[in-house]
């Protein structure tokens, strides 16, 4: 006890320090990038509500349960609830926010190619949550 | 020690008793009780997720009950008391002092346990363990939450209670001629823990008792309906349970500062470094509760303070970590069952820490949030490192409570199918969590990758549930008809190297 030296631990305990300003530093720099949302984004209305997903486009479109986007284009997703607390989640495109009744929160992405991904519910929100899932297809105009 | 289970006593003797050492039996008894009954719900658990579709559970309703007493069972009334049983055993002694700072209060303490333990079993609830509004106020079902919500109210106070004796006991009533400094870590870890119940756990009585009125319509703080905010709960559940992490991982890692250096035959590497971590421990757990709350739309600025708050907890977990290593180093090791429980949950709380600073770095936690990752993340942590640390000093305690010993090689069956299923079980679930599947369901889609990760964890649990059979066959039969234990050194590890506490102790024989 203490008779010892003890400077292994303090450069180890510096090791660690570095490795944690530098992950912290590389997070803080990647979210700022990813939180940016570019000028041009189309809002789009998520509202979840006991237990499926309703769309509503710039234009007034309304989807149940699907959402059809484009290729090439940048979507803001604003997102609502009408009940419990539910989380909008895209996992192919990393896209996870939570719906908190009386908030709107934002999140955004851009499809890369054409396709067709899981949307699903990532909060818990009582009897139906494991199946509060929707589709996202995304079309490519050019085509 | 203490050997109470060798001189026959009737039992309301022990139940009446205001002794250390029987509320400590008391708190043993009750917790390993709530470890199987809670473990039985995990295997029901993993058996309903082995294919897609209902297996054993006939709907999903039942299937979140289950959940929920599953977490709120395992985590309340299996590793909290479990930690209790250990302090009221060794800390009086440890700091050589006749019985805890006030006997009644710590019965009464132990004894707010069974019907807390009652109300969250015979309600039932279907909330989780987090209770999140506004579900829980306008959706789950009474009488079940309400159930749930008085019994989290009487473990509170209970854990309130039980903090301020552990405190008091250990500053005011150590032996004089003992300096703080010499306290040993275990009782530490007490200390430490202990203070951060106390300044934690009040911010979640008052969030409870305003989801209760919450709940009679009579307010509506959480309710958006009335003008509330569901994320004001978040913020009072998470300044509680955040810090509750550290208060049920401290004295699991002082548990293992008792093991590591007597099996090892070297004093601990460095004993002040081990109290400056836990000091530092208990302060910064209250610097990142809402790393909890990334995706509940927080701003940069707010997750990004939170992170830093995260990643401060890093470097001094690390330092317990590098503290039994170094006290390892050129030791004379026997591995007997304790010490291999004590290193496995050592390898398993550094891979839990390693997968929580991926949670913490902001945008990888979009990635892992609310799935898959995040059960295996804190499972690594309660299981492996919590319950391995636990479970291994029960085997550790084993011969001064009954006067015999364990089983040998079933004990170390039994942390070797542990270890195996707990890796089985939990770092899949990690990757299962990569791959997208969202925690807390009942059912999942077909989908090839869930389907085989979720037979593997499933595998897993079947191996760890085994394994605590053959646990339970120990503890017994050993108990009754185990061999007399050698009291003086029962591992065989060398008197010097063993740490006589009964004869530093004037008030233990």
């Amino acid at each position: 006890m203490g008779h010892h030296s003890n400077w292994p631990e303090w450069v180890y305990v510096g090791v660690v320090i570095a490795l944690m300003c530098w992950v912290g530093a590389e997070a803080w720099n990647a979210e700022r990038l990813v939180e940016h949302v570019p000028a041009d984004a189309e809002v789009i209305k998520v509202t979840g509500q006991q237990w499926f997903w309703t769309f509503e486009h710039e234009d007034g479109t309304k989807e149940i349960g699907e959402l059809h986007v484009k290729v090439g284009k940048a979507y803001k997703f604003e997102i609502m609830s009408k009940d419990v607390n539910h989380s909008f989640n895209i996992h192919d495109y990393v896209v996870l926010m939570d719906a908190v009744p009386g908030r709107v929160n934002t999140v955004w992405f851009a499809p890369m190619e054409a396709g067709e991904h899981d949307i699903q519910c990532r909060e818990y929100c009582g009897l139906i949550h494991y199946n509060m899932r929707g589709k996202l297809i995304i079309e490519d105009d050019s085509s | 020690m203490v050997l109470e289970l060798q001189k026959p006593r009737p039992i309301w003797q022990i139940m009446f008793s205001t002794h250390h050492t029987d509320v400590g039996l008391l708190y043993l008894i009750t917790s390993l009780s709530f470890l199987f009954m809670g473990g039985a719900l995990a295997l029901a658990i993993r058996a309903e997720l082995f294919f897609p579709g209902s297996q054993i559970i006939a709907d999903s309703m039942t299937f979140n009950r289950i959940f929920t007493v599953h977490g709120t069972t395992l985590i309340f009334l299996f590793i909290i008391p479990f930690a209790s049983a250990v302090g009221n055993y060794f800390v009086p002694i440890m700091v050589r002092y006749k019985d805890m700072a006030y006997p009644k209060l710590n019965a009464i303490a132990f004894w707010m346990i069974p019907p807390s333990g009652a109300l969250i079993w015979l309600g039932f609830a279907d909330f989780t363990w987090y209770a999140t509004p506004p579900y829980s106020i306008i959706s789950a079902p009474g009488p079940a939450a309400d159930m749930w919500i008085f019994g989290l109210k009487i473990l509170g106070v209970s854990s309130v209670l039980g903090a301020i004796n552990f405190v008091v006991t250990i500053l005011k009533c150590k032996h004089p001629d003992m300096s703080i400094g010499q306290v040993p870590l275990l009782a530490w870890s007490f200390l430490t823990s202990s203070l951060i119940i106390i300044v934690a756990i009040p911010t979640f009585a008052a969030a409870l008792l305003m989801l209760l009125t919450d709940r009679l319509g009579v307010s509506g703080f959480f309710n958006p309906a009335m003008g509330g905010d569901p994320i004001a709960y978040a913020h009072l559940f998470w300044f509680t349970f955040h810090p509750e992490v550290y208060v049920l991982v401290i004295p699991a890692i002082g548990m293992m500062y008792e093991i590591i250096p007597r099996f090892s035959r070297k004093p601990i590497f460095s004993h002040s470094s081990g109290i400056f971590a836990f000091v530092l421990l208990s302060v910064v757990s209250f610097s990142s509760w809402a790393h909890h709350m990334y995706a509940t739309g927080m701003s940069f600025t707010e997750k990004t303070v939170f992170m830093i708050g995260t990643l401060a907890a890093v470097p001094a977990s690390a330092m317990h970590v590098f503290n039994f290593i170094a006290t390892m180093w050129n030791g004379r090791i026997k591995f007997s069952t304790p010490m291999m429980w004590a290193v496995g949950g050592i390898a398993l709380f550094f891979s839990a820490g390693a997968g929580g600073v991926v949670n913490a770095a902001m945008p990888l936690d979009f990635q892992t949030h609310d799935s898959y990752w995040v059960v295996g993340h804190f499972h690594l942590f309660v299981m492996g490192t919590i319950a391995f640390g636990s479970i291994g000093y029960l085997y550790y305690m084993f011969p001064y409570v009954t006067g015999r010993m364990y089983n040998e090689n079933m004990g170390k069956v039994h942390f070797v199918m542990s270890f195996i299923g707990t890796v089985l079980v939990f770092f899949t679930q990690h990757v299962l969590g990569l791959y997208g599947m969202p925690r807390r369901v009942f059912d999942y889609p077909p989908i090839p990758e869930w389907i085989t990760m979720n037979q593997i964890a499933s595998v897993g649990a079947m191996i760890i549930g085994t394994s605590m059979v053959i646990f339970l066959i120990n503890m017994i039969h050993s108990s009754a008809k185990g061999k007399l234990a050698d009291t003086d050194d029962p591992f065989n590890l060398g008197g010097k190297y063993y740490y006589p506490f009964e004869s530093k102790n004037p008030h233990h024989h």
